[in-house]
Parts: C-alpha cells; structure tokens; sequence
C-alpha cells in the first residue's frame, strides 16, 4: 500500500468534516441572508419593477424614455458623479494624513484626536449644515471677518454654489474616511518599517513601500463608503447648493411630487445604481482588491 | 415555559386591541389637520384651527405635510393619517384631477359670501396670497427698488443678486408680464410648449444674476433678512413677517400674483362628516379675520370687510385689498392642472444649464 493510498480513508473523513462546516456556517449566515433578501433584495427588484409601469398602470418604458428627452437628467447624473467623486479625493487628501498622523500617537493622544472626529459624526446633519450656511453666506462670519481684516473688499461667494456643497459634504463625509482607515493603519506592525530601515530605507521610501500599501485596504474601503454615501445625498446640497446643485436624490423626491408614482421616481433610481455598478466594477478591475487585501 | 410565552403574547395582542379600540372611539371627535408650519400655521393655529374646534367641542391635533402628494400617496397607499389639509388652489385641483379627494359638500359649507372664484368643488378658500417682487431697502432705499417684474428683470436699472423658486410654480408669469405681455394675455401665451420657451428665454437673460433658487417660505425670508439675495421673488406674508422681525425688506403690489389657499379633503377619510362641518366653522369670517391679524393673508369670505373685522389700516396691508388687487395677475389654476408637469421639466432643464 502506498502512503497516498492509506491516507484515502482519512481523506474522505475530513472531506466529510469540510462539508459539514460550510454547511454549519451557511446555516449561522442564513437569518443575514434572509434580512438581506427581505430589506434590500425585494425592495430593490420592486422598485425595478416599478419603474417599467407608466403612469396609466401598464407596463411601459416611459420613466426612462423621459430620462432620453430632458437634457436635465443627465446634467444631474453628471452633477451627482462629480460632486461625489470630488467630495470623495478631497476626503481622501483631508483624511489620509490626518488618519496616520493619528495612528503614529499614542493609544491616549489618538483617543483624544478621535473624539474630535466622533463628536462632529455624532452631531445631526441638519445642524452641521445650516451652521455651514451661517459661517459661509454673504453675510456670514468668515466673509464678515475676511472684510473687516481687509483680506478681501468684496464678500466672496462659497455657498449657494459647489463649492458650498463640497465644504458641507466634506466635513459630513470625513469621519466615514477616517474611521475604517484609522483601524487599518492601527494593526499595520511597526516593526515592518523599522525592518525596512534597518535594510537602508529613508523614512519616505519606507513610508511609499511599506507602510502605504499596508493601508491600502482601509483607504479604497473609506473611499467606498464616502463616495456611494454622496451619490444618495439630499440635505447637505439642497441646502448649501442654493438650487444651482442638483443632484439625483433630489430630482427623485421632485418627481415624486410632480408625477406622483413611484415609478417616474424609481426609474431614477435604477439608473443610478447601474451606473454606481458600472463605475465600482471597472474600479475593481482596475485596481484588484482581493489582491490588495492580500498582500 | 412556552404557555407562559404564548398567553404573555395573547394578553399583550389583547391589550393593542383595547388600545386601537380605545383611539378608534375617542377618535368620533378628534380631527387631524396638517398645513404648512412655520409663521402661517402659527396664525392658523392661534387664528382658526383651535379656536373653530373649542367652538365645535372637538379636539383638533395638527401637524405640518409636505404637499399634495403626500395626500396622494396616503391615500393611494390606503393609509390614514389626516382628516384635513389645507392646500394652495392649484395644488388641490391636481389632487381632484387624480381622484384623491372628497367633493366638499356645499350644503354644509357657506360659501355664498365668498369672494367670486375663491372655492372650487374640492377646496373651500380660507385666504389669499400673493407671490411679489421683495427688495433690500438697504440696497436700494425704500420705496426705490424694483416696483415691477420688469424692473425685477432689468439687471441694469436694478444690479444686484436675485433668487427665485425652484420649482415653475407662479415664476413664468413673472417673465411674461417682465417681457410686456398684458395681464389678461399672460395664460393665452403661456399655453403651449413656445410660450413656457418665451418665459424661460426671458429667466435666461437674468440667470448669472440669480444667485440662490430657494425652494420654502422660511428660505426665502431668511435670504431677505441675513442680505444673501438683494432680490427675490416669494410669498407676501412671510416678508411682512420678516419685516416685522427686523428685516430691510419691502415689496410693491405692482408685481403681485395673486393665489388663494384652501382646505380638502383626502379620499375616504375616516372623519369626512365631521371634516366637513369643521371646515364650515372655519369659513366664518371671524376666523378669518383674526388669523389675518397673524399673518397678511387676506380672507375669502367678503363678510370680514363688511362687517369691518379688520382695520382699515390691516385690511390695506392684504393681497385681496381691492386697492392691491387691482395690480395683480391671479393665477390661473386651469392652466396649472393642464401644463405643471411640462413646465416643471422645462423649468429644471433651464435650471440645470
């Protein structure tokens, strides 16, 4: 008998074992996958379904052959794209130092730093944006202050405007960056850089080959968050946008209003997540993230 | 151990039951009205919501909405969360023209001192507003900013920021009567797809000059009071309350549109009968004239006048004076029911350009 021989029965007994324990792990994620099936997989397909029923209850394609008609759409599809996308690097640039800043502390002192972060998170939306239009208006204090300091003549304009809305949707979005990339950088072991300048490395070249790719995970996950949570923001650019940002959350609750069905709404809304598909996917292929959760 | 559960869950069914009995028996003299919040509800409230409910004996809970589709959906989805609503004329005839609400009851309702055309089968006009032109008296003194829309459009004469609405409601007649259409031609014009592009044409030319489009009442009082715009177009009352508040804000009857709010009733509304005796109290004009002490809406009900409810001095401040409404456009819900979705579209593809 040859060794591979005498270790088959031992082979199916473990193959046996194997097969059980996905079994036992499918059965501890089966009340999530219920949920999931529940809460967003039915929603979601009868809002697709929705969306193909015209205003007469018949199936149609007219909430989308409206979408072709009106150039507005895709301006605001547009609008909704690049102010995620730039609220999305500017997080990144704001909260990437400041997250390993934080990570370089120690335990208190990055405690401490974190409270700063969490009590504006924990602060309500509406407030957070409204004390935005008080400072940042015409009138408001930092035009009031840049006046009398003779910085400027003339009140600058910051809100009703994009860049209002990418000031207001910055400070909200900023924690969800920092938060996920904060950890990350916290299990990154410290020794991997001291290797690498024991082997010769300044502490920039250690910094961009060692320690940066380690927190790649925790970045492209923040950025994730950050830039699917702007795609669906209503409040912050409703309100600091002035009416000259639309951006496709609020064009859905107009239509509902305006064509009071579902389906003029939803069409919107299929819209954007297909194109949110599209967008994460070739993301994905381009930079490989089970490959860079990996290394 | 599993009976003691399952009776525990029995007794706790039973006791909702009592509980939605309870509230359906107490509910025979409750009635739930929502409106608009804000400076206007608070007149409403003070003025006729609770004051018409001690007179009737019932307790009446309000809340705020947010427009007739809410109404739409509550009833399209079978749900019941209001009795009464109060809504803007046009706004109520797009709910009739859905099927989503009650035809009032005249024979209950008084509304034979009425002023002409300010009730429609589904909406019984408790007051009248009118959309103006409002300026910064700081920016251009009083009295010498901007009387008309065409002053308003005429960035020349009148430099400055300007907001306006985001959404078409009462803004396309604005542009009209600015490009030097008659009052009697606006809604001629404006009645087809070349019309609403002549109105949008004339936004287009103050459009870089139109720094905010708000979208609420309080919005538009705010931009006033803190200087944001030095121009805007918006309801009356919310100025004048502003005003009142400290604002540097005035406004000319020349450019006003006027439009009466009135109330409805959702399609099969638990409370209809007693809805509809409720808003019989309140057309009585000394309601009306008590809220108008609140808020400058002027009353439907000609009695308010007659019976001399009013001060002359508050009667001059209303849209409906007929020193002021001699000015004024009125706004034509005809032509709402029959162009808003259209209009909108086009209003937010000029927006978004």
């Amino acid at each position: 008998m040859t060794i591979a021989e005498m270790e088959k029965p031992n082979e199916r007994g473990l193959q046996q074992v194997a097969a059980n324990e996905r079994l036992t792990f499918f059965g501890l994620t089966l009340p999530y996958l219920l949920m999931v099936t529940a809460l967003i997989v039915i929603p979601v397909g009868w809002l697709f379904y929705l969306s193909f029923i015209g205003r007469d209850g018949s199936l149609s394609f007219e909430n989308y052959e409206r979408m072709m008609k009106s150039k507005a759409y895709i301006r605001i599809f547009l609008t909704t794209f690049k102010i995620s996308i730039l609220t999305t690097i500017i997080c990144a640039a704001i909260g990437y130092p400041l997250a390993y800043f934080m990570s370089q502390l120690s335990r208190k002192w990055a405690n401490i730093c974190m409270i700063g972060v969490l009590i504006p998170f924990w602060t309500s939306l509406l407030v957070r944006t409204y004390a935005w239009l008080v400072l940042l208006q015409k009138k408001g204090l930092l035009n009031n202050m840049a006046i009398e300091m003779g910085l400027i003549s003339e009140p600058i304009k910051i809100v009703h405007n994009t860049t209002g809305t990418l000031i207001g949707m910055v400070h909200i979005m900023l924690p969800f960056l920092i938060l996920p990339l904060y950890a990350n950088m916290r299990a990154i072991d410290k020794d991997t850089l001291k290797a690498a300048s024991s082997l010769g490395a300044t502490p920039t070249r250690a910094f961009w080959t060692v320690f940066f790719p380690l927190s790649l995970p925790g970045l492209l996950a923040g950025l994730l968050i950050v830039f699917v949570l702007c795609l669906g923001f209503y409040v912050t650019p409703a309100i600091l946008g002035g009416g000259r940002v639309i951006m496709a959350a609020m064009k859905i609750s107009s239509n509902i209003e305006l064509y009071f069905s579902w389906g003029a709404a939803s069409a919107l809304g299929v819209v954007l997540l297909v194109v949110t598909g599209i967008i994460l996917f070739i993301a994905s292929k381009l930079v490989s993230m089970d490959q860079l959760g990996n290394r | 151990m599993k009976i003691n559960i399952l009776k525990s869950a029995i007794g706790c069914l039973t006791a909702t039951g009592f509980l939605f009995s309870a509230t359906a028996s107490y509910a025979e003299d409750t009635l739930r009205i929502v409106s608009w919040g804000g400076a206007y509800q608070k007149g409403q409230s003070l003025g006729i919501f609770q004051p018409a409910a001690k007179a009737m004996g019932i307790t009446v809970k309000e809340d705020t909405y947010g427009g007739i589709s809410d109404v739409k959906l509550m009833v399209k989805s079978g749900a019941d969360k209001f009795d009464i609503f109060s809504s803007g004329a046009g706004s109520c005839a797009s709910g009739a023209a859905e099927g989503v609400l009650e035809k009032l009851d005249y024979s209950v309702i008084d509304v034979s001192n009425h002023l002409p055309g300010m009730y429609s089968d589904y909406c019984a006009g408790a007051d009248i507003f009118s959309v103006v032109a409002a300026y910064n008296t700081d920016t251009y003194g009083e009295g010498k900013g901007p009387k008309t829309w065409a002053d308003f459009y005429d960035v020349e004469k009148f430099p400055g920021t300007r907001a306006m609405r985001s959404k078409v409601d009462a803004q396309l007649e604005t542009a009209l009567l600015a490009d030097g259409v008659p009052m009697d031609q606006v809604y001629k014009v404006l009645d087809s797809e070349e019309g609403i592009e002549r109105a949008l044409n004339k936004i287009r030319t103050i459009k870089p000059h139109i720094a905010v489009w708000w979208s609420s009442g309080a919005q538009h009082a705010q931009l006033m009071k803190d200087g944001e715009v030095d121009m805007t177009t918006g309801w009356n009352g919310r100025f004048d309350v502003a005003k009142e508040d400290g604002a540097k804000v005035a406004y000319d009857w020349q450019s006003g549109i006027m439009d009466w709010e009135g109330y409805g009733i959702p399609k099969g509304a638990k409370n209809k009968d007693l809805a509809m005796k409720y808003i019989a109290e309140m057309m009585k004009p000394e309601y009306m004239a008590e809220f108008a002490k609140y808020i400058t809406y002027g009353p439907t009900n000609k009695k308010v006048y007659e019976l001399g409810l009013m001060t002359d001095e508050r009667a001059k401040m209303m849209p409906s004076h007929p020193d002021n409404a001699k000015h004024q456009l009125t706004l034509s819900t005809e032509w709402y029911s029959k162009w808003r979705t259209i209009a909108a579209e086009m209003y937010t593809e000029m927006m978004t350009e």
